[in-house]
């Protein structure tokens, strides 16, 4: 043995010998873990995802004589759609370069133009679902039509509340400014937003440009 | 350029050093991964638009699209490195991986034999 175990010093009495149950917690630096914490949290719901992804793969072909994806979807549309979620990805990206550097307007200004993006994003979707609706295509009218709306409807549910929370961050930042609270919190968004974006690489080809193959 | 880029960097580690290791990502690399985005992204949806290829050929290169263009997500965007929290996002990120692996791949391939299997018209007519 070349190197001899280090002990953590606040794992170690006066004498040197280890202990092996502290009185207290060591102490922390307060959000240390935040980010390893929320990585967690994205990962489960990565797989609330991979349920959705599998119910769809299953019931995506049982159209119940109803409409079909080719009946349903319009490709340029979701192109749009696709797009928006792509660029509020890189303006996020800039909202968080700007944070790094404490640029709170040019950080507040970036976070906006992310938020009109997302509600872009969000409101084709609707106009997607209200048309859909509107041709008869419900979520009750058959398998493929339940399993597309809880999947696409889970997906927009998310980016709602991603904008929600990065409404809420902005009033935070206007108010307390770029402390490091609010720094993590903009990363725990960051990595959010980010991956609902890797999310709809799934859903646009696994739910529509496959949709359009079949 | 540079020089500026590493000052702001070490200020900026000289004000949140609790721990705070986190690959920040910069502009260029932000530009990179979107550029990748964009053009893994517009191939899938000219290629289905325009019906250029075989149904089949056409989903076997949409999907591989998908994956490079989620790779490029989690490198540029995520930033994601095996070192990143000590390496338990990596880690965390494969055992998720395997889970939905097992979960999609399982489910599809039970539910293809269920049907297959269970096809009641077929089963009458070699009977009678």
């Amino acid at each position: 043995m070349s190197h001899a175990p280090t002990l953590n010093p606040d794992y170690v009495d006066e004498a040197g010998r280890p202990i092996f149950h502290p009185v207290e917690e060591p102490h922390h630096p307060e959000g240390h873990s935040t980010m390893l914490g929320f990585w967690m949290y994205l990962m489960s719901d990565c797989l609330i995802f991979a349920i959705l992804f599998a119910v769809y793969a299953v019931l995506g072909g049982n159209y119940a004589a109803g409409p079909a994806p080719k009946d349903l979807f319009d490709l340029p549309l979701v192109a749009v759609n696709t797009s928006m979620l792509l660029f509020s990805s890189i303006t996020y990206g800039f909202a968080m370069l700007a944070m790094y550097r404490n640029k709170v307007a040019q950080t507040q200004a970036w976070l906006a133009i992310t938020g009109l993006f997302g509600l872009c994003f969000l409101g084709i979707e609707l106009y997607e679902f209200a048309h859909m609706i509107h041709l008869g295509a419900t979520p009750q009218r058959s398998g493929f039509l339940s399993a597309f709306f809880i999947l696409v409807g889970t997906h927009g549910l998310h980016v709602t509340f991603g904008i929600i929370w990065l409404v809420t961050l902005m009033i935070q930042v206007g108010q307390k400014g770029l402390i490091q609270a609010n720094k993590r919190r903009l990363m725990c968004l960051s990595l959010f937003w980010h991956f609902l974006d890797v999310i709809w690489i799934g859903v646009f080809t696994f739910v529509y440009l496959f949709g359009m193959l079949r | 350029m540079s020089a500026e880029a590493h000052n702001e960097h070490a200020v900026d580690h000289h004000h949140d050093h609790h721990g705070d290791d986190h690959d920040h990502g910069t502009y260029k690399g932000y530009l990179i991964g979107f550029g990748l985005s964009v053009v893994l992204t517009a191939i899938p949806f000219w290629l289905v638009m325009a019906g250029v290829l075989a149904p089949q050929l056409t989903g076997l290169i949409i999907t591989a699209f998908a994956v490079v263009q989620i790779v490029v997500h989690m490198i540029f965007f995520l930033h994601m490195n095996h070192r990143s929290e000590g390496g338990w996002n990596m880690l965390a990120l494969i055992f998720t991986l395997v889970i939905v692996v097992i979960a999609v791949a399982g489910s599809v391939w039970v539910m293809y034999h269920l049907n297959t299997n269970m096809m009641p018209v077929h089963d009458m007519q070699v009977m009678g």
